[in-house]
């Protein structure tokens, strides 16, 4: 054998001669190691799997019958000649023995002093982007290899890049086969100021270099006496004191998805789930989304007995003080900082199946406990794994990888991938094939309003409107200006008021003060204006109140915009019906003269259009009746319709 | 709220524990006929076990199956019977009757006996109850093929396990669609190894067969090989008699398949000692894959779980 025995082995794996002297105290030393997942990243001819080999060979989690079948396979099909393969450990399947290299993900297990390693093996080959990405999302941290004598290569870039875009924050960049460049510390500088820079251009913020041979052993378990110029960890040590995604999860607000209903009887009902991130106490305010309801948690099951905490990593089922609907899918999450409820939204897809992204059809997506129907439209741009480059694209291939905006088939619940995996990471599955066909994380959400957290009310809508005597409404009124809207809205609110209604009028005046003062005359401020009106109109409507609105509002689209907010019969459109001429003789407030004096820019019906409503509720023709006939008319429709509930 | 620092790090056996009742959890919620392939050894136990913890206080929603060859030691069906009752789970035994009529034995048969009644039977038991999922105990660190295995794993309508069509797995989001006549087999324990097992046996007190601790038995030394006499219907060959030896077992299955270690330990922590410093591996004392050292993945596309 050609390496170098390893002197300083002992004092990582000294609990080899406790085991024969005291198994009680390495039981328990062992029994309070904690657990680390990482993977290595390198191509073909990088050392990876001798590497992995060596790990496993130094940590002694190779047996003799091991060994010996490792002897005979090495002279057989090794490429070291007489000498031990140790990537032959860790190449598996027949298949891939035989072609010398690894095609798929491998995972494999060894444990320090201080920890338990499990490794994600992933090839180094062209073509296996996808295998990487795997092997990857469960990873805490990311070796990248570099062979001393190579260089930066395009795949150690490329892997850099997959590594940071699955949001890898411990990064350790490995100059392997040190030895066969004489441990010159030039040739080692030269390569991290190279990998550095890169670093820098891709946004990655850190990472730890290391000097190796795998080979050799040199600065895998103990600092090597041959590169005396090094002054960092040795691999093994950076790897037992790096912080765990698990534990740093810890700090952030509670979020537990729930899997499954525990209902062993009527008078027990847990929710069941893995807490991602946070930690939960009995008594603890918490919020179940999507319905926003709130309770507080009363006890943490397990069958060892109740818990006084949990925290994030740990699967638990939970019982709340107050009986409120939770099921698969839902989250509970701390009550003061709830995630965020969205449908549409940005992410970064990587596409893992031979047929290619479809823009348009219907995938299924699953994210965290939550399975919805999922659109994907087509990329915004493909990243060039090899140089970065944002490539215009139409579809993602396999391996492809691209930033798209995507629509699920309704509101889920989430968060940005960079702040929780668990809510922000997702997969894809074809509804025929059911492969899965797509990894993706979100980045954002793309409706604004979908910001906004649902407070969850008691005295509801039905409530308010119950207290009123009346189911609301809201009243549009639209038309050109002076075409009579106000004049007919107003009688309208006083026969309401008459009849013991509660009602309000909104009227483009009495809100362009105060609301809209901000808002101009121009396209996008007259939607933005309409918008808002008919948030305001909704939440009157909420509160019980028949709502009268009085506005130009000259574009279907915020009229349907409106309408759409409301639940269905709620939403009256009345078209007030003056032809343009009619109006600009009326001209009340004088209003027509300047626009066609040209002092008065956008203007209704002279510089700015107005859009016929096509299918309003009542059709309101000035010319042929008076305001007083037709709020009476108007009346007649609001009031009849629900007359007979009263 | 505390910060990153203050936290308490979950240890790896939690961590481990943890990542299988959020996999059982899974299979309960999205499969639509689940059962536990339950082989009373000691994998078999903390898979059981840890069953119990993920759906407490419910008992785990599905029954066990034991895909009996007859042959396997009697303590083995022993402890079947009080793990099942223990959990208050049903208990599905299943006999490929078409072995049981031919009269197949490990002493005649060779690998027909483990082809028919375990590879052929445990086919036959997932059509007839037409289970779509299985949880088996398989951890990655057994054998090399294994490392390779997706937590979930397709099987086709007849079977047959493709290494080069697996799904990728991602985060802990499983795929668990399936076309009709498909099922998954589920490996709970997969990132778990020997020493893990071993370890959450002794922290959990969980009950294991007998035979996993050292006692003076019947043996008989045959091919390298240490057997145990285990009832009547072990076939001496010539000049062979049982000879006392204090033994355990290191794996369970088939009596006659079984090798056996000479060892004086009747502790948890006396096996843990001896395994960490034994030199062979765990599966060095099952005679099925000593043939090559890709046997197993062989035997898996055929459909041996």
């Amino acid at each position: 054998m050609t390496h170098s025995e390893n002197i300083d082995s002992e004092t990582i794996y000294k609990t080899d001669a406790l085991i024969a002297e005291d198994i009680d105290a390495y039981l328990e030393a062992h029994q309070h190691k904690t657990m680390l997942r990482f993977i290595t990243c390198g191509s073909v001819d990088d050392g990876k799997s001798t590497l992995i080999g060596r790990l496993l060979y130094d940590s002694k989690m190779i047996f003799e019958d091991q060994l010996a079948t490792l002897e005979a396979d090495s002279k057989k099909v090794g490429t070291q000649g007489q000498e031990i393969d140790f990537a032959l450990l860790v190449d598996g399947l027949a298949a891939e023995r035989e072609q010398g290299i690894t095609i798929d993900v491998a995972y494999r297990f060894f444990a320090t002093e201080k920890r338990k390693f499990i490794v994600a093996d992933t090839p180094g080959h062209e073509q296996y982007t996808r295998n990487m990405v795997t092997g990857a999302s469960t990873a805490d941290l990311a070796i990248i290899l570099i062979d001393a004598r190579q260089g930066i290569l395009t795949q150690t870039r490329r892997h850099s890049y997959l590594a940071h875009l699955i949001g890898i924050k411990h990064l350790v960049v490995a100059v392997n086969k040190m030895d066969l460049v004489d441990y010159d510390q030039a040739v080692y500088d030269e390569i991290i100021a190279d990998y550095a820079a890169f670093a820098r251009e891709i946004g990655i913020e850190a990472f730890t270099p290391i000097p190796i041979s795998g080979l050799a052993g040199d600065n895998i378990t103990s600092k090597s006496t041959h590169t005396p110029w090094y002054d960092g960890p040795a691999l093994v040590e950076h790897l037992e004191n790096v912080e765990v995604m698990a534990t740093a999860n810890q700090a952030k607000p509670l979020r537990m998805t729930v899997q499954w209903v525990n209902r062993p009887n009527l008078d027990f009902r847990g929710f069941s789930g893995q807490i991602a991130s946070g930690t939960v106490r009995p008594g603890d305010e918490v919020r179940v989304l999507p319905s926003g309801k709130t309770s507080t948690v009363k006890r943490i099951v397990t069958m060892d007995g109740d818990l006084d905490e949990a925290v994030a990593g740990q699967s638990v089922t939970l019982t709340l003080a107050e009986e409120i609907d939770c099921s698969r899918g839902d989250v509970i999450a701390a009550a003061d900082a709830p995630p965020q409820v969205a449908d549409q939204f940005e992410s970064t897809i990587v596409w893992m199946d031979e047929a290619e992204l479809l823009p348009g059809r219907s995938y299924w997506m699953k994210i965290g406990t939550q399975f919805v129907s999922v659109t994907v439209q087509s990329p915004k741009y493909q990243v060039n794994v090899n140089n970065m480059e944002q490539l215009a694209a139409k579809t993602l291939e396999l391996n492809g990888i691209g930033v798209a905006e995507i629509a699920t088939d309704r509101p889920i619940i989430f968060e940005p991938y960079e702040d929780n995996r668990d809510l922000g990471g997702f997969i894809l599955i074809d509804k025929i094939s059911n492969a899965t066909v797509a990894a993706g994380m979100l980045h954002f959400c793309l409706r604004r309003s979908q910001n906004v957290h649902w407070q969850d009310v008691d005295i509801d809508r039905a409530a308010h409107a119950l207290q009123k005597r009346q189911e609301p409404r809201v009243v549009w009124f639209t038309g050109l200006s002076g075409s009579g809207k106000s004049t007919i809205a107003n009688m309208v609110e006083k026969r309401l008021h008459a009849l013991g209604k509660h009602s309000f009028l909104l009227d483009g005046d009495n809100v362009r003060h105060g609301l809209n003062k901000d808002l101009g005359f121009t396209d996008a401020d007259r939607v933005e204006n309409i918008r808002r009106i008919g948030e305001v109109a909704k939440l009157m409507a909420d509160a019980g109140l028949i709502v009268l609105t009085a506005f130009i509002s000259p574009f279907r689209a915020e009229r349907q915009l409106v309408r759409s907010m409301l639940p269905e019969d709620e939403f009256i459109e009345i078209f007030v019906d003056t032809p343009l001429s009619v109006a600009e003789e009326r001209d009340v407030k004088g209003l027509y003269k300047k626009a066609r004096a040209g002092e008065l820019k956008n203007f209704t019906g002279i510089d700015s259009d107005y859009e016929i409503p096509e299918n309003a509720e009542m059709r309101i023709d000035t010319t042929k009746m008076s305001p007083e006939e037709a709020a009476e008319i108007i009346v007649d429709k609001i009031v009849g319709s629900w007359s007979y509930t009263i | 709220m505390q910060n990153s620092a203050t936290a308490t790090p979950l240890t790896h056996l939690q961590r481990l524990e943890s990542e299988a009742i959020h996999i059982m959890r899974e299979v309960a919620a999205e499969a639509e006929n689940p059962v536990m392939l339950y082989s009373v050894g000691k994998d078999s136990a903390v898979m059981l076990h840890v069953a119990k913890k993920a759906f407490f206080p419910s008992p785990p929603p599905f029954p066990l199956l034991h895909v009996d060859t007859t042959w396997k030691f009697q303590e083995m069906y022993r402890m079947r019977e009080k793990a099942a009752k223990d959990a208050g789970m049903e208990l599905l035994i299943h006999q490929n009757p078409e072995a049981k009529e031919r009269g197949i034995n490990p002493f005649d048969h060779g690998a027909v006996h483990t082809d028919m009644w375990k590879t052929q039977g445990l086919k036959q038991a997932l059509d007839h109850y037409g289970f779509d999922a299985a949880f088996g105990g398989a951890r990655r660190d057994e054998e090399k093929s294994r490392a390779k295995e997706r937590i979930f794993s397709f099987r086709s309508a007849n079977h047959r396990w493709d290494p080069k069509n697996q799904r990728p797995e991602l985060w802990k989001l499983y795929n668990t669609q399936k076309a009709k006549g498909e099922s998954i087999r589920v490996f709970p324990l997969s990132n778990w190894t020997e020493l893990d097992i071993w370890q959450y046996i002794h922290l959990e007190n969980i009950d294991i067969v007998p035979l996993y601790f050292s006692a003076s038995r019947p043996t008989v030394k045959r091919d390298g090989m240490l057997l145990m006499v285990d009832d009547e219907r072990f076939r001496f060959e010539e000049g062979e008699e049982a000879v006392e030896r204090s033994i355990r077992f290191r794996t369970l299955g088939c009596y006659p398949l079984t090798g056996a270690v000479e060892s004086e330990a009747t502790t948890l922590p006396q096996i843990i000692q001896e395994m960490l410093l034994t030199t062979t591996s765990e599966r060095q004392g099952r005679a099925i894959d000593h043939d090559q050292a890709a046997s197993m993945e062989k035997k898996k596309q055929e459909g041996y779980f």
